[in-house]
């Protein structure tokens, strides 16, 4: 019936797009590898033609910054470990079909909740406490930020993505208004190092604690997500809200729950940040991981492991990248082109995974 | 079986980059014994570093990044520079890095990566850490930790002597009275760099023009392009007659020439984009001091804890006075008081030419040791004028003077 429809008379594009069936994991990997090579290969092309520059020795440049010494690692571990525990905050929720862009704002209200306590209690309670108190009071503002919007889609449904993304703007002002206000000296709109309430370091590594922290999350997050009931009912209100209450699972309760998690945990991210490594507030302390969170978390397809490779490849290009253009003296652009390119083939590769193109020729022929 | 995957491809890339980081170690008695050879007192193999908060499309780092490039061009030095640095952590990392890589002076540009920069100038005392416009070097006592600014308070009040005299010959051409003559300026943020730098404008204009006030604007941000610009309009339609600012984007001057009122700027000149509203602008020249340091760890003498200097020494300077919007006679008048305030026969802040709630001051003790408190510390007026930048290279002249209003205080 199909065929002969097809080798009639109706004019058939060059090539159509099929959705794959699953393909063998080592496929997949393949084509994930050659739109890497693929990436390169533009880069290259690029690279001579704008700067006249060897690509080969440009993307050593990457690597050396990204992991040239001992100091260059840890920094990169810190950075990827922060990035992954904001990608990891926003996982559950984006499982849920919840679509929490607001990290950044979570992530900057649980720095504002640490700063205030560093600030206002650091001399006032022993060491002890005044660390509890200040991871606690981090990870309930976070979760306070979260789970307001949470509560209005659950009971309103209201549009969680426009609700979190405002969200983000009222935390950045509110931590505008207080850096100016504990800002030394007066006016200047900084608050300097806060001399109290800094998180202890593991062997003497200013880092280790984050990364520590961070890699037991992760495990925890993917055990919780894939053997978990949480994780199960979250799954299921994922897929559909109506099967989810045909089988009994209080959509609402789960939804707030989740969220609350999610923004727990991007609090948790304002204290590392804030508390464990740059001992102040700024506006600029989130640094916009909140947003690239999103991506670390879908390209894994919101797998925590697979987010330990993504947030590397992010964080490895965004440090090779500011390398380039020191060593290479162009404009910091140039390297969030090549970044950027990467990127798109990395995320344009999972097209080819999910789908295959059948030209107009191959078509007759696999058909007939 | 995709997950266990996921994990060895982790492991491995992990298993990479520190097999990358033993690699390079191997690599680093090399760069080790670079650094050693550049204890020679030739400046040549001498590596500086510099670290700037954005890049060339703030005007205020692309005067910092010129003057870099040019004074480790013509001194024969290596020039490392890393632009977009946040004041966070990252910048303790980024001078540290330099550091380890063999920069002999780290350098970096913006106020809040001071706590980061001495962090680094503690841990590496072998290197020279240099900071503009920060407050803590003179107390923190960190030998290779310094502060530098310049008196650039000099330039405004030339620039000022500008503004007043444009206005002096609006009011002649009959387009306002003397009692109008009201000046708008946009700052940043509240604190004594920007209030020293408005009011040193203010006594400018006032010098010349007695009428004359001034509103300011503050933005709450050193880089806002669309909230300068909104700063700006609300000046000019609260009956500000010329505009000036200081803040980092071009939102003000761009308002200004679609306004056709005449601005002046500060760091660059906008001549080309304003033709036909700049006036002039003032700036402060870094290469002197780049050239400074330089020279200091080529010939193996200290470094000022804090460093200002400004007019005579060319760290001050006013840029390409425009003809077409400029008064008569300007560049006459600025030369002339150019002149007394490098003799010492003029001050920018004499006592006698302003007030503060309608009574000349004979004491202010100012907050020059920088604390949570704002404790005042330090007598700064002596000699019939307020001593700024003396006991310390950042501004701290914080007085709210008489014809001066602040409209929207809250940054």
């Amino acid at each position: 019936m199909r065929q002969s429809h097809n080798s009639g008379t109706v004019k058939e594009p060059l090539f159509h797009i099929t959705k794959r069936a699953a393909i063998p994991w080592w496929q997949s990997w393949l084509i994930r590898i050659a739109s890497v090579l693929a990436a390169l290969i533009v880069c290259a092309v690029i690279t001579i033609l704008a700067t006249k520059q060897n690509p080969l020795e440009m993307y050593a440049t990457m690597f050396r910054g990204a992991v040239g010494n001992a100091r260059r690692v840890w920094s990169l571990f810190q950075n990827l470990a922060m990035l992954l525990c904001v990608s990891l905050a926003v996982t559950p929720a984006f499982k849920m079909r919840f679509w929490n862009i607001g990290a950044e704002g979570q992530v900057m209200m649980g720095g504002l909740a640490s700063a205030m306590c560093m600030i206002l209690l650091g001399n006032v309670l022993p060491e002890w406490l005044l660390l509890t108190v200040i991871v606690a009071a981090g990870i309930i503002a976070g979760a306070v930020w979260a789970v307001i919007p949470a509560i209005f889609k659950a009971s309103f449904n209201t549009n969680e993505t426009l609700f979190t993304l405002m969200m983000n703007y009222i935390a950045i002002q509110l931590v505008s208004y207080f850096v100016l206000q504990f800002s030394v000296p007066k006016g200047s709109g900084h608050i300097g190092e806060i001399p109290t309430g800094w998180l202890p370091t593991i062997f003497g590594q200013p880092y280790l604690l984050n990364i520590v922290v961070v890699a037991v999350l992760t495990v925890g997050m993917y055990i919780y997500l894939k053997y978990s009931k949480h994780g199960y009912e979250i799954a299921v209100v994922g897929e559909s809200e109506k099967t989810a209450r045909y089988i009994g699972i209080n959509v609402k309760k789960v939804i707030i729950r989740t969220m609350l998690l999610s923004g727990a945990l991007c609090g948790l991210a304002g204290v590392l940040l804030v508390s464990g490594t740059d001992h102040t507030l700024a506006s600029t302390t989130a640094g916009g991981r909140g947003f690239t969170a999103i991506m670390v978390s879908w390209l894994a397809k919101f797998n925590p492991l697979y987010m330990i490779l993504t947030s590397f490849l992010i964080v490895f290009l965004e440090k090779g990248a500011i390398e380039i253009a020191t060593v290479f003296d162009l404009n910091s652009s140039f390297a969030s082109i090549i970044t950027g390119i990467i990127i798109f083939f990395i995320i344009g590769s999972e097209f080819f995974i999910n789908y295959s193109l059948k030209f107009r020729h191959a078509a007759g022929e696999a058909k007939s | 079986m995709k997950k266990w995957i996921a994990l060895v491809l982790a492991v491995a890339m992990m298993c990479l980059t520190f097999a990358a980081c033993t690699t390079t170690t191997t690599d680093t008695p090399a760069t080790d014994d670079a650094t050693a050879t550049t204890a020679t007192p030739a400046a040549a193999g001498l590596k500086v570093g510099f670290i700037f908060l954005h890049d060339e499309n703030s005007t205020y780092d692309k005067n910092f990044i010129d003057a870099a490039k040019a004074a480790c061009e013509k001194l024969g030095v290596e020039y490392v520079g890393k632009t977009n640095i946040p004041e966070t952590n990252e910048c303790y990392e980024t001078a540290a890095d330099m550091a380890e890589s063999g920069c002999s002076i780290v350098f970096a540009d913006s106020f809040g990566h001071e706590s980061y920069m001495l962090k680094a100038a503690k841990e590496f005392p072998d290197v020279e850490f240099c900071h503009a416009t920060g407050t803590t070097a003179h107390t923190e006592k960190v030998a290779n930790f310094h502060n530098a600014f310049a008196s650039i308070y000099e330039g405004r009040y030339l620039a000022g002597i500008a503004a007043g005299m444009k206005l002096n010959e609006m009011i002649e051409a009959g387009q306002f009275k003397a009692e109008e003559a009201k000046m708008g300026y946009v700052g940043a943020f509240t604190y004594a760099e920007v209030i020293s730098g408005f009011t040193s404008f203010y006594l400018g204009a006032k010098s010349v023009c007695p009428t004359v006030t001034m509103d300011v604007q503050f933005t709450g941000s050193w880089y806002d392009e669309t909230a300068e610009k909104e700063a700006a309009t609300t000046l000019i339609s609260g009956g500000a007659k010329l505009i000036s600012g200081h803040a980092d984007s071009m939102g003000a001057p761009t308002a200004c020439e679609s306004a056709n009122i005449p601005n002046v700027f500060y760091n660059g000149s906008t001549i080309e984009a304003c033709p036909n509203t700049y006036i002039i602008a003032s700036r402060i020249n870094w290469e002197p001091y780049f050239e400074y340091i330089i020279g200091a760890v080529t010939n193996g003498t200290a470094i000022d804890t804090d460093w200002s200097k400004g007019l005579a020494e060319g760290s001050v300077e006013l840029l390409g006075l425009n003809d077409n919007v400029a008064a008569a006679g300007t560049a006459e008048a600025i030369e002339a008081a150019k002149a007394e305030l490098i003799a010492g026969t003029r001050h920018v802040f004499d006592t006698t030419t302003f007030t503060v709630g309608g009574k000349a001051l004979d004491s202010y003790m100012a907050d020059v040791d920088t604390d949570a408190d704002y404790t005042p510390d330090t007598e700064a007026i002596a000699g019939g004028y307020f001593h700024e930048s003396e006991y310390r290279s950042a501004p701290y002249f914080d007085l709210r003077i008489d014809g001066i209003t602040l409209l929207y205080e809250s940054y």
